[in-house]
């Protein structure tokens, strides 16, 4: 089955963190990248670079930011093959700001 | 008598669907089936030696026709084909017990609590949906969206029908001694038969897993417990708490406690120094005629480590005035912050009373009078404070 894991976390989480730690954020983000059962993935560039669109009587409305105000944002997501929701939840206790304060969510995709 | 092979067999019967199957409202609906053809053919035709297969095989045969029907209709409407894989490769003298798979699936923590709870009593304990709705108080609507939601889940989201591998097992089996304690206490709070269900939820549980400590620590737990149901309270409406020292002793159910201690037996045997094992060794000094209460503080001294929990070394200092000590007691309930909690007010005015020091228990007492929140535990403290 295939699932997303939707990375949410405080922007800057990483950089009040020592050396040490930063580099293992770095790795475990690595790690995940070059499993095999990653699909796809990729961290974004921060919310502030975000922009919502919405059409409304046929008029494209732009606004600026983030969907949700919230002090976590999205920053990241992977598309992952896992053999079931255990598996999933495993790969996804290893995305490092799982373990910073942030959290992952962990959805199926629709066509599996 | 029929009915009581039913609940017995239907735990094991769907769970073995379930895993044939690969899906619950399917095994469901064919174990119903099944549980209805016994219903009208075993009164006639005598129970069969082995009622769990005979069960399990008339089921899987009636699923296997529905599926077959299903294939014929969809070929005819040109749907997509149902795969043939699951037809053939049953095997009907051999049913293997795959309950424990179905515990750890029903009380897998990506469900939410409520869905866990509802969903082993429904799947394990193979109680009617009615029956769990009005035993948690909810309408019967309300519990059917609960089970349905959780069986959607778990097909949705491929939550495995598995025991977890042993890296992640200590962690879901502690989900599942939760979910069963859980129950327990939904039915210590004065509907029995959810105690006495949470009771067999263990017994089943304590068999499938016979090496798991803590398995058997809860059902000493749950059994030294309920033994003591009917001591436990008192007056016209059943509603009225009676404290264990005051307890009829008569009222007990001593062959419970001594089925219940045998367990416990078992698990002090396998190692087991886990919480609910040390809460069952509690409960069972509790229920000796003379209670060595230093030993019970003892032990709440070492769950006090196990959980960090503040209101365990309430108990704990409970444990040593009873001891004989309550000025020790005093000061170790000093030391608790739980400024809230009505029953730190009570034991500091029990506990001062009996230090002499009869206007700090006094103002203790009013304290938890200020806090309380039922009518017995009102009655109860202006009682007391009416004594000095």
């Amino acid at each position: 089955m295939q699932y997303a894991l939707m990375i949410y976390a405080e922007p800057g989480y990483a950089d009040a963190l020592p050396d040490a730690e930063r580099e293992a954020v770095r790795e475990g983000f690595a790690a995940l990248a070059a499993d095999s059962r990653c699909v796809v993935g990729t961290a974004l560039l921060p919310a502030e670079t975000a922009t919502c669109v919405r059409v409304v009587g046929g008029r494209t409305l732009m606004t600026d930011g983030p969907f949700a105000d919230t002090k976590e944002v999205l920053g990241g997501f992977a598309l992952i093959e896992a053999a079931n929701l255990d598996e999933a939840l495993e790969l996804a206790a290893r995305v490092p700001p799982a373990r910073l304060g942030g959290v992952v969510e962990v959805r199926p995709v629709a066509a599996n | 008598m029929l009915e009581d092979v039913f609940r017995d067999e239907w735990g094991r019967v769907l769970a073995s669907l379930v895993g044939y199957l690969g899906d619950f409202d399917e095994a469901e609906e064919a174990a119903q089936e099944a549980f209805a053809i016994a219903a009208q053919r075993w009164p006639v035709s005598g129970v069969p030696a082995n009622p769990g297969a005979w069960l399990v095989t008339t089921a899987r045969n009636r699923a296997i026709d529905r599926i077959r029907r299903q294939r014929t209709l969809a070929q005819k409407i040109h749907l997509l084909p149902v795969p043939e894989a699951t037809v053939d490769e049953f095997d009907d003298t051999v049913i293997k017990d795959e309950r424990l798979e179905l515990i750890f699936t029903c009380c897998h923590p990506a469900l939410p609590l409520d869905g866990q709870v509802a969903l082993t009593l429904r799947a394990l304990g193979g109680l009617e949906t009615a029956d769990i709705a009005r035993a948690f108080l909810v309408s019967e609507e309300t519990m059917k969206r609960r089970l349905s939601r959780a069986k959607v889940k778990i097909k949705a989201t491929g939550i495995p029908f598995a025991v977890p591998d042993a890296h992640l097992l200590p962690d879901r089996l502690d989900a599942v001694l939760a979910v069963l304690y859980l129950i327990f206490n939904e039915g210590y709070s004065g509907r029995l038969d959810l105690g006495a269900e949470a009771i067999r939820l263990g017994q089943v549980l304590a068999a499938l897993m016979p090496d798991e400590p803590e398995a058997h620590g809860l059902l000493a737990l749950m059994m030294l417990h309920h033994a003591r149901r009917r001591a436990r309270f008192s007056g016209d409406d059943g509603a009225d708490l009676v404290l264990l020292e005051d307890q009829d002793r008569s009222l007990w159910d001593h062959r419970q406690i001594a089925a219940g201690q045998a367990v416990l037996d078992r698990a002090l045997a396998l190692g087991g120094r886990g919480a609910y094992v040390v809460q069952a060794a509690i409960a069972s000094l509790q229920t000796a005629e003379r209670i060595d209460w230093s030993q019970v503080a003892e032990l709440y001294r070492r769950l006090v480590d196990l959980t960090g929990s503040p209101v365990v070394e309430l108990n704990r200092a409970v444990a040593i005035a009873q001891a004989g000590d309550p000025a020790a007691a005093l000061a170790a309930v000093d030391r608790l912050d739980l400024d809230g909690y009505r029953y730190v007010h009570s034991t500091r005015g029990e506990l001062l009373r009996r230090l002499g020091r009869h206007d700090e228990a006094r103002a203790a007492y009013r304290r938890a009078l200020e806090l309380a929140t039922s009518t017995p535990e009102r009655r109860f403290l202006t009682r007391r404070l009416e004594e000095f």
